[in-house]
């Protein structure tokens, strides 16, 4: 029988996956994995310049093609780079494997050079983790690590392997099953659930469908809509579930939460009862938790039994996968239409539309950029957004049509995250356009990055939304914090020259009648491109719930802003 | 009875980190755990943990469905509402001057407790039973003089024929 190094079955074994790319960083404690990967040419590597970056652009790529994303880093610091974007993975249920390359065996708890209990410190931050000091069994850790990874709620494993252990020999059989006898996924809801959620649904005279990431994550799109339809019931998308349901299908009403719509939120204050699949009720959808959906009989489908009830009351608990439960339901459940339901809730939009999605006259605001966006591409592009207003502007404004189309980091509200994110869903999806819209602060967090788009030749457009403020941060200090900004102003280099140093071509938009022409400059350029749109320095993300307070207190611009009530809640 | 406290048994893989993973658990969701104690059961490879939560300051439901998330846990049952028996083991070394020794034995006798060392102005007893026995013989021999005391935390076990160890998974709480 043939023998291998633990670092040729740690490649045969990413072959077994699946896996054809990885994106990592070399280092001591994993050198003897660099040394095997020339021996494996359907294994590419993308060598990013931090960690933290090999990380996102797993996510971003286990986002959008929903196939296990793979990130490599060495042991100490380079593992310790890994943790963001763990944490990230972790909080939005991303299937990523992270490999880490640990210190000999013999030096493991001696404090060797560059070692860190890296399964330790990401114990609270992975579905699973795994320390590997014998060789034999890497082949089992594996092929556990990705079923880990990508069935039941999805999440991050981490696999730290000893570096002898990487040299060491033995007889390669890679496992055909997994024995965790502790890990049996529930896929389909109970029946009973189902009947009971049905006859509710059937009842409802308001009934609101809540999707979120899990109707992605578990490709149920097309379930979501054929039940939406049949139904009549209007669906409501969070931050992570945007893109699941086309922006543009009548039944389709926006995001809810801290900067949802309007009439999103009052649909939520309203409604009868509240169908929620695949999402979590984060506090920023829920507001304060005692007067959330304070009319609703609330019914849960999760794949995880444990967010069932963990925030909110449910009438109907179902733990299943989001697709085999909605062609359940969409079985049993009455044909229906909600017309005079969902007119009302147009009717509150019809009233608000203007001013929210208006840019205050005269000024040269994010608004402008995310109208031309959508009027341009007509939703065909993808979109990986950082963390901030803009990230809210673009969550609000442009017009996602397609599945997996609008990539975000929502549980952990990563910043730095846009830039590397964007090349794993450039890599997963190579001819298709991507963009990702960072502000000026968060850009500067992942910059680095721009060396791999060049190495890599990525194609990918980047978009700064430059207000010259950590703006989210500065927004607020002007609401909740007397207005004092407290290091939120922010220099940046001249971006475009920047982008010049590294080879790639740019402009600077600094008015609104030049937007649309350097979008279309972008496209058209064979290769990565970047623009700066110099936008107005203060404008505010609205409308917004202020942090602990109700989501029936929306406030729609700065006139309606009590301070004092604001400060009294936060 | 108004089940303030609840008694978990847990059945875990003896996997590298399994209890650090549990306890970092607790930690992390901010559960209060009033006692935890593991030791190996009938099945080797599987070890069984006893936890004692408040049930008032934290929900036990939640508990039961992180732990359950832990790949290497097994079965979690919550046994507060079946009959079952409940054991800490106390040893307990008391200032025991020779006037004072029969009194003490005497009292030792009433709770079943062993003496189980004794010199000249110390004595060392074991007693194991219900927490609240152990509590009630603590506060009895308080007044003698307590030098060290330690206690090992729960064990139970439900009465009957039937085991927590029966089919390892529990249709409610499926690990996802
Ligand atoms: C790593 C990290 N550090 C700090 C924060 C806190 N934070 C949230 S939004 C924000 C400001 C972002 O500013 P910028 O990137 O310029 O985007 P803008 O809000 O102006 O669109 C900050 C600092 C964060 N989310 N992530």
């Amino acid at each position: 029988m043939k023998t291998l190094t633990g670092a040729q079955m740690m490649c045969e074994a990413l072959l077994a996956e699946g896996v054809d790319v990885m994106f990592g960083y070399p280092g001591g404690a994993i050198m003897p994995f660099y040394h095997a990967l020339p021996e494996y040419p359907e294994l590419r590597h993308i060598l990013v310049r931090h960690e933290q970056a090999a990380g996102h652009a797993a996510e971003g790529y286990a986002r959008t093609s929903g196939k296990v994303g793979v990130c490599v880093a060495t042991s100490g610091p380079g593992a310790t780079n890994l943790v963001t974007a763990i944490a990230d993975a972790m909080m939005d249920s991303v299937p990523i494997v992270a490999i880490t390359g640990q210190v000999v065996t013999s030096l493991i708890g001696k404090d060797g050079f560059q070692e860190t209990d890296v399964t330790g410190i990401t114990q609270p931050i992975t579905k699973h983790n795994y320390l590997v000091t014998d060789v034999r069994d890497l082949p089992r850790v594996f092929k556990e690590a990705f079923h880990i990874a990508r069935t039941g709620r999805p999440g991050p494993v981490l696999i730290d392997v000893a570096k002898d252990v990487q040299n060491a020999r033995g007889v390669f059989e890679y496992p055909e099953s997994v024995d965790l006898p502790g890990y049996k996924p529930n896929y389909d809801g109970n029946r009973r659930q189902i009947k009971e959620a049905a006859n509710l649904l059937n009842q409802a005279k308001k009934p609101l469908i809540m999707a979120g990431h899990g109707i992605l994550l578990g490709h149920a799109s097309v379930e979501l809509r054929e039940f939406a339809e049949k139904t009549g019931i209007p669906v409501i998308t969070t931050l992570l579930g945007i893109s699941c349901i086309p922006e543009d299908h009548p039944l389709s009403l926006g995001m809810p939460g801290m900067h949802g719509w309007v009439h999103v939120n009052r649909a939520i204050q309203e409604c009868d009862v509240l169908f929620t699949i695949g999402a979590r009720f984060d506090d920023r959808v829920t507001g304060k938790l005692d007067t959330f959906a304070r009319n609703a009989k609330i019914i849960h489908v999760d794949i995880d039994p444990a967010e069932v009830g963990k925030n909110v009351i449910t009438a109907v608990p179902i733990v299943g996968d989001a697709k085999r439960v909605l062609e359940n339901l969409t079985e049993i459940v009455n044909a229906n239409e909600h017309s005079e339901w969902l007119n009302h809730i147009r009717d509150i939009q019809a009233t608000r539309s203007k001013r929210q999605r208006d840019p205050e006259s005269g000024m040269f605001t994010p608004h402008h950029v995310y109208a031309e966006f959508t009027r341009i591409m007509q939703g065909e592009f993808r979109v990986c957004t950082d963390v901030g207003q803009h990230q809210m502007w673009a969550a609000q404004l442009i017009e996602y049509m397609k599945p997996h189309t609008h990539i975000t980091s929502g549980g952990l509200g990563t910043m730095g995250f846009a830039l590397p994110a964007a090349m794993g869903v450039q890599v997963a999806c190579p001819n298709e356009e991507v963009w990702a819209i960072a502000g000026d602060g968060g850009f500067q967090m992942n910059l680095q990055e721009l060396a791999t788009v060049v190495q890599e030749s990525l194609p990918l457009k980047i978009c700064i939304i430059n207000n010259g403020y950590l703006g989210m941060v500065r927004q607020w200090q002007e609401l909740f914090h007397e207005r004092r900004y407290s290091a939120t102003p922010m220099w940046s280099p001249d971006f475009i020259k920047l982008a010049d140093a590294y080879g790639i071509p740019g402009v600077r938009v600094e008015r609104a009648e030049d937007v649309a022409e350097a979008i279309q400059q972008a496209r058209s350029t064979n290769g990565p491109f970047l623009i700066e749109f110099v936008v107005e320095r203060e404008v505010n993300v609205y409308p917004m719930v202020a942090p602990g307070a109700s989501i029936s207190d929306m406030f729609e611009d700065p006139s309606e802003v009590e301070i004092e009530d604001v400060v009294a809640v936060k | 009875m108004f089940a303030m406290k609840h008694t978990l048994v847990a059945l875990l893989r003896d996997q590298p980190g399994v209890l650090n993973r549990s306890v970092s658990l607790f930690r992390r969701r901010g559960f209060n755990i009033e006692s935890l104690t593991v030791g190996h059961t009938e099945t080797p490879g599987i070890s069984r943990m006893t936890l004692v939560v408040d049930g008032d300051t934290t929900s036990v439901e939640q508990v039961i469905k992180q732990l359950y998330k832990l790949i290497d846990v097994l079965k979690v049952s919550d046994v507060s509402q079946d009959p079952n028996v409940t054991r800490d083991l106390l040893l307990v070394k008391v200032y025991a001057p020779p006037a004072k020794r029969s009194e003490l034995m005497q009292l030792a006798d009433i709770f079943g407790a062993k003496i189980v060392d004794v010199v000249p102005d110390a004595m060392m007893i074991e007693l194991s039973g219900s927490p609240e026995q152990l509590d009630r013989f603590v506060d009895l021999i308080r007044p003698f003089g307590i030098r060290e005391l330690v206690r090992t935390g729960c064990v139970a076990m439900t009465r009957g024929a039937s085991t927590v160890s029966g089919p390892y998974q529990n249709q409610e709480f499926r690990a996802a």
